[in-house]
């Protein structure tokens, strides 16, 4: 008995799993000539294409956009009113900016995380739930979410308290609940904004290990400001900057190769200095 | 740490010797003498309210019997009865205007916080709202008077809703707004990065979130409206019989009970006017006190 929306989900797990195989498919590929808050120009000339089944990550010192452009991925930029962007976003075959698409549509199939563990004041069930019920998932939600909170690695831990509300949680409980809630419509893509910053380092490295396993279903790009977490997770990895040499302080990509290159062997000299910590 | 010689000369820490404590140092006066007088400042500002409850609880205890809550209202010069049907009559008037004022004052506050933002209207009708709850409760009672009376022709129950519920509004419309302004940011930008658009965010998640304090500024509200005696006088008016559902009819309420029977020449008419006050402050600090264990609980969480 799979209804109308069940298909269409399964439909785009296939349609992914039967291009994965494409070596270095890009899933999104970002492309920001400038990009505004107002007259601040933010973000220049960055172009990253996060690839199928890879971890991306984002590495710069603060203020070099990677949170801005990570969140371009889904539009989530749209919310300062003074944002603008001179440039694309490909995603499933269409620049994601085009006037004729709707960014809601956009974020229904792109997961978010974010630095903030945000459950619902809802119980645990109903967090995870969420997504199913927003996407008008009609097959069997018990056992989605189940297999979500396997998936992120919290269902032995709250099995007996599906009930209970999602605040009840520890920090590091509830920022893998607002995973699982972002998992359970399985998105093509997943985006993650400095997951573990707010977290304790056995919290963190709970949730790299998940995002290991995570890869081999999602595609996931994760802004962090820890460089080694990006050499045990990223299998690419972006290093934006910062330039001040028109007074202002715009980020800029430098580099974006594999992530043992980068970091063994890196091609530009500002990155070299940063990988060494003269610049934090 | 060793001590560095050269700043104990400059130092303005105490010397060594000098840390015991002294009752005689003009600061520890100062600090005693304000400590003890903010204590009987606040023992002294609580002395109207139990003041008050103790009057009430002198005078109108002994009336306290089943007698009070199920007799109607004795007529002038007549013996025993009770304030049942006032007691049921504020009951009505009060379920009328939360049926009014709740819709009313929500949706403005979901306008407000959710959709208005510093827009022109927004501003205006916050501006009113803050100006209204200050408003005399007889104005309402006058405007009800031409709204309803004067139109249907006769006082009315319904007309005492009215009146009660625009004193309620204002206070249902800034807590319910302060409720859902309090609800977290991240917790919304969570519900638009799965792809809610902005009415199931704020159906699904913000209102949800904020209940509790909705409610709390609902029963705050509830609270003013029990006691108000002026938007009733001649709205609703008075009536000696049970509420019999008809709200085009005029009705009893606590406090036009005790507003019509305080006067009274007739000793029985003042003793319930009594026991009244004491039901009606009862009802309020009732109310008042499950606001707080409400609001109380929320924090907890």
């Amino acid at each position: 008995m799979s209804d109308d929306a069940d298909a269409k989900v399964s439909a785009s797990r296939s349609k992914a799993a039967s291009a994965a195989p494409a070596a270095g498919r890009d899933v999104i590929d970002c492309r920001v000539g400038k990009l505004y808050y107002g007259n601040f120009l933010a973000v220049r000339d960055t172009n990253i294409g996060v690839k199928a089944n890879e971890i991306t990550a984002f590495i710069g010192p603060s203020g070099c956009g990677k949170s801005t452009v990570l969140r371009c991925l889904n539009r989530m930029n749209d919310f300062v009113p003074s944002f603008r962007l001179e440039g694309s976003v490909h995603y499933q075959g269409q620049d994601i900016y085009a006037p004729h698409i709707d960014p809601v549509a956009v974020r229904r199939s792109i997961g978010m995380v974010f630095q903030q563990p945000n459950p619902f004041a809802m119980s645990i069930y109903k967090n995870v739930a969420f997504g199913l019920k927003l996407n008008g998932f009609k097959g069997d939600h018990g056992q989605r979410i189940e297999q979500a909170l396997r998936g992120a690695a919290l269902w032995d831990e709250v099995k007996d308290k599906l009930h209970t509300s999602g605040l009840s949680l520890s920090g590091g409980q509830q920022q893998r609940l607002c995973i699982a809630r972002a998992i359970a419509v399985e998105p093509e893509l997943l985006l993650m904004d400095e997951p573990c910053s707010a977290l304790d380092p056995i919290a963190t490295r709970r949730i790299e290990e998940l995002m290991l396993e995570l890869k081999q279903k999602y595609t996931i790009a994760i802004v962090t400001h820890n460089l080694q977490q990006a050499q045990r997770v990223a299998d690419r990895t972006a290093f934006l900057f910062v330039d001040t040499s028109a007074g202002g302080r715009t980020g800029y990509l430098i580099e974006y190769r594999a992530t043992e290159q980068l970091f063994s062997d890196p091609k530009e000299q500002r990155t070299k200095e940063y990988i060494r910590g003269e610049f934090s | 740490m060793a001590a560095n010689p050269t700043a104990a000369d400059s130092s303005l820490s105490p010397a060594p010797g000098q840390l015991h404590r002294s009752h005689r140092n003009t600061r520890t006066l100062v600090n005693t003498g304000l400590t003890v007088l903010a204590f009987v400042v606040s023992a002294v500002a609580m002395l109207p309210l139990f003041s008050v409850l103790y009057m009430l609880v002198v005078r109108g205890g002994p009336l306290l019997s089943g007698h009070l809550f199920t007799e109607l209202t004795p007529g002038a010069g007549s013996e025993g009865g009770g304030v049942g049907n006032a007691i049921l009559g504020t009951l009505v008037v009060v379920v009328v205007a939360t049926l009014l004022a709740l819709p009313l004052g929500f949706l403005a506050a979901v306008y407000l916080a959710e959709y208005g933002g510093e827009s022109k209207l927004a501003v205006t009708v916050r501006f009113a709202g803050k100006v209204l709850t200050g408003m005399p409760s007889i104005l309402a009672g006058v405007f009800a008077y031409a709204l309803v009376v004067v139109t249907m022709g006769h006082f009315s129950a319904l007309a005492g809703g009215v009146a009660t519920g625009i004193l309620m509004v204002p206070v249902v419309m800034l807590t319910s707004e302060q409720a859902l302004l309090m609800v977290p940011s991240k917790m919304k930008l969570a519900a638009l990065g799965m792809g809610a658009n902005r009415s199931q965010m704020v159906l699904q998640i913000v209102i949800p979130a904020a209940m509790p304090g909705i409610l709390t500024g609902v029963m705050l509200a509830l609270a003013r409206a029990m006691g108000e005696t002026a938007p009733l006088l001649f709205t609703a008016l008075f009536s000696d019989y049970w509420f019999e559902g008809k709200l085009g009819e005029p009705i009893a309420s606590l406090a036009v009970l005790i507003y019509n029977f305080s006067g009274s020449p007739f000793p029985n008419q003042v003793n319930l006017a009594w026991a009244g006050s004491l039901v009606l402050v009862t009802s309020v600090l009732v109310v008042n006190v499950i606001a707080q264990v409400v609001t109380r609980r929320q924090h907890e969480n």
